[in-house]
């Protein structure tokens, strides 16, 4: 499932990146490139830390041994299990 | 100083320590200045080593690639390719990492290692990261990396010791490979595979604790909550409004007292005439005018770098994202937005961190409409000269209560603007995406918040000494030349081109119920708001003082009707009444029409809001 949809407490592996159709303002690339460096890459394990107060967005997601901000919009693209 | 031998770039990702080794290396011996043609910050520090070498240093922006997707980051890039105009290559480039964090960076090095240049990758942070449990084989990441490779501790007294030793071991044998660049800009898949490698160098080298850090985890528990940790930010605002208002106080009186009576020693001590009101008037008293604004500048920058340092900004922009976008703004424009409450310049200033254009000129666009500290002496003159103090509904008082009421129309107003920004003049508009690491939190340290103040205040009061020097020199001279005859008895300024000025544009300004008077007041303000005050007195042939400011308000309010007061305040909280502000605006967009854009559409809402005000409060019977 698409990490935009997971709610706090969710742990899981990326399973890979799929840019496409995602309502992003960012082009394909752009977007899966930025995932990218900021260590959004398969098997990297991430989880749910925080939300927003509005609509549960952003997300504070741990990838590894970081913490990243991201909205939902733009983790649509992050394919989790 | 010897011309510098050896020039070093600093390259890391955002939160790698990257400007507390700048500050750690070269102590205050910095200068900061802007690229040409673009508005980021270059700064470049000097040191020399162990073995005597002079070395500059330059502190590049903050990236986690080449690819260059902001102004900043292409700063960065060309300047590692040699490319930057007007620059030197760079002899060696330190690649800064943090050491608890070292994912990013492995892979930004890969990528950097591509472009040829010699390298060190410097490992900061060590202590924190021997302090989690975190072990790094140095060796075998060096050998790995094929890059040398060395531990810091830039915020320790000799944690940079083994870094300036390399550097002098290194720059010994240094020119004698001419280097090939092989980079470019690297694609979807080959980022993957960089990412893949530096994944496995690290999995070699480095053995990461099970745990993380749990101080972080346990501030943010609170700090991001989605209830608790707005709460929090209004508590640190509150904090922060209460210093740059009320604990600057007590220094701001001091500076002006020193500037008064520096004033009233020029006046003792020469003879009347044109030099002395030249310098009373126009040097000590205009200049001073604003340098008494430096105590704020100062507090309220401590406030921001303190929240910087320690890791709270990232979250602050995390909670109010949504809540600023649904006016169309960034989350990361809250804090520009935040400073211009104590003046717009160093909030224009600040949306360098907004690395896209449209939401970085939307925040500048509206950041004047902040009620900046220098409205308040204007508010507080009129408002206790109109208002009576009396209490409503029993509990509030009145002249709070307008007070309140012109910062909420600031504020509104703003969202307003940018509402209408995005929805008319930016069409085909798309919310850039809010991605950002939110950094393990860390103790400022004084040291790095203390340069960090002392280049700003040097900034502020450089500016202070030439713009508003000469803006302050030409408004001297409209309000003193040509003098009145001999043996005129009416104030020296009803003869002067400021008093030309102020007739030939009552007209204009009678609709929103302004004499000649404001008019006249109005052309000083534009130096800095504050100063109409003053102006106000000198029109109205008071002498300047404290009991004069005080007097002034009793004149004030026998000389205009109540509507004309409330439409001087409804004004003033529009009003492009700020040259300083326009001036960094010019620079920070690098273009005159946006300046332009901004005094326009401030000044169209002035006079729309002032008209308003003037004929509903005239119809009410108080005119």
């Amino acid at each position: 499932m698409p990490l935009g949809l997971a709610l706090r407490g969710y742990t899981g592996v990326i399973q890979h990146l799929s840019t496409k159709d995602t309502d992003s303002a960012l082009s394909d690339i752009e977007l899966e490139s930025r995932l990218i460096e900021l260590g959004f890459v398969e098997g990297a394990r991430v989880e749910v830390l925080h939300e927003g107060l509005v609509g549960r967005d952003p997300i504070a997601v741990r990838v590894d041994s970081i913490t990243i901000a991201v909205r939902r919009r733009e983790a649509m693209a992050i394919i989790v299990a | 100083m010897e011309a510098p031998l050896l020039h070093l770039a600093l390259v890391g990702t955002p939160n790698s320590g990257k400007t507390s080794l700048f500050n750690a290396l070269t102590g205050s011996r910095q200068k900061v200045a802007n690229y040409p043609g673009v508005t980021v910050e270059r700064k470049e520090g000097f040191f020399v080593t162990p073995q005597g070498r002079q070395v500059s240093v330059v502190d590049l922006p903050g990236t986690y690639s080449l690819r260059g997707r902001s102004p900043d980051e292409e700063i960065t890039r060309d300047f590692v390719l040699g490319k930057a105009s007007g620059e030197i290559v760079p002899d060696l480039v330190l690649c800064v990492a943090d050491s608890t964090n070292l994912r990013l960076t492995i892979r930004l090095l890969l990528e950097l290692k591509r472009t040829g240049r010699p390298m060190i990758l410097v490992l900061n942070m060590f202590d924190i990261a021997a302090r989690r449990g975190i072990t790094v084989d140095v060796e075998r990441l060096a050998k790995e990396l094929g890059v040398p490779v060395v531990t810091s501790i830039a915020v320790r007294k000799g944690g940079t010791a083994d870094l300036l030793a390399l550097t002098d071991e290194i720059s010994a044998k240094l020119a004698a490979e001419p280097t090939e660049n092989s980079w470019r800009a690297l694609s979807v898949s080959e980022l993957r595979a960089t990412q893949r490698d530096a994944d496995r160098i690290i999995a070699d080298c480095v053995s990461l604790p099970a745990r993380p850090d749990t101080w972080t985890a346990r501030i943010d528990a609170v700090v991001l909550h989605p209830v608790g940790g707005l709460i929090v930010l209004a508590l640190i605002l509150f904090v922060m409004f209460q210093a740059v208002f009320a604990w600057a106080q007590p220094a701001m009186d001091l500076l002006k007292s020193g500037f008064d009576a520096l004033g009233g020693f020029v006046q003792a001590t020469l003879p009347d005439g044109l030099l002395q009101s030249f310098l009373q008037n126009g040097v000590i008293a205009g200049v001073g005018s604003v340098i008494v604004f430096l105590p704020q500048i100062i507090l309220i920058f401590l406030f921001i770098l303190l929240l910087e340092d320690f890791g709270y900004m990232a979250r602050a922009a995390f909670l109010m994202d949504r809540i600023m976008g649904g006016a169309g703004l960034h989350g990361r424009a809250f804090i520009p937005l935040l400073s211009s409450f104590a003046c717009a310049i160093p909030g224009i200033m600040a949306t360098r961190v907004i690395d896209n254009k449209r939401d970085r000129l939307t925040t500048i666009l509206i950041a004047p409409l902040m009620t900046c500290s220098a409205r308040i002496p204007v508010y507080t003159l009129i408002i206790s000269a109109f208002i009576p103090a009396k209490d409503v509904w029993g509990f509030i008082n009145l002249q709070g209560l307008v007070m309140f009421g012109l910062y909420a129309t600031g504020i509104v107003s703003a969202l307003l603007v940018s509402f209408v920004i995005k929805f008319f003049m930016i069409r085909d508009y798309a919310p850039a995406p809010f991605m950002l690491e939110l950094p393990d939190y860390k103790m400022p340290r004084l040291k790095s918040i203390a340069i960090g103040i002392y280049t700003r205040a040097k900034m502020f009061l450089q500016r202070a000494g030439t713009t508003i020097f000469s803006m302050m020199v030409l408004i001297w001279f409209l309000a003193s030349f040509p003098q009145p005859p001999a043996g005129s008895t009416e104030p020296a300024i009803d003869f002067s081109l400021a008093a030309i000025i102020g007739k030939a544009l009552e007209p204009l300004l009678a609709p929103v119920g302004f004499n000649w008077q404001i008019a006249v007041a109005l052309i000083p303000g534009m130096a800095a708001r504050e100063v109409a005050v003053a102006a106000l007195g000198t029109v109205y042939a008071i002498e300047g003082g404290k009991e004069a400011a005080e007097q002034i308000g009793q004149v004030l309010a026998t000389k205009w009707s109540l509507a004309t007061a409330l439409s001087m305040l409804a004004w003033y909280i529009f009003a492009p009444q700020c040259a300083s502000t326009l001036a960094v605006i010019r620079r920070e967009t690098g273009s005159w029409t946006w300046m332009a854009v901004t005094f326009f559409y401030m000044l169209v809402l002035a006079y729309a809001a002032s008209l308003v005000t003037y004929n509903v409060a005239v119809a009410l019977g108080a005119g």
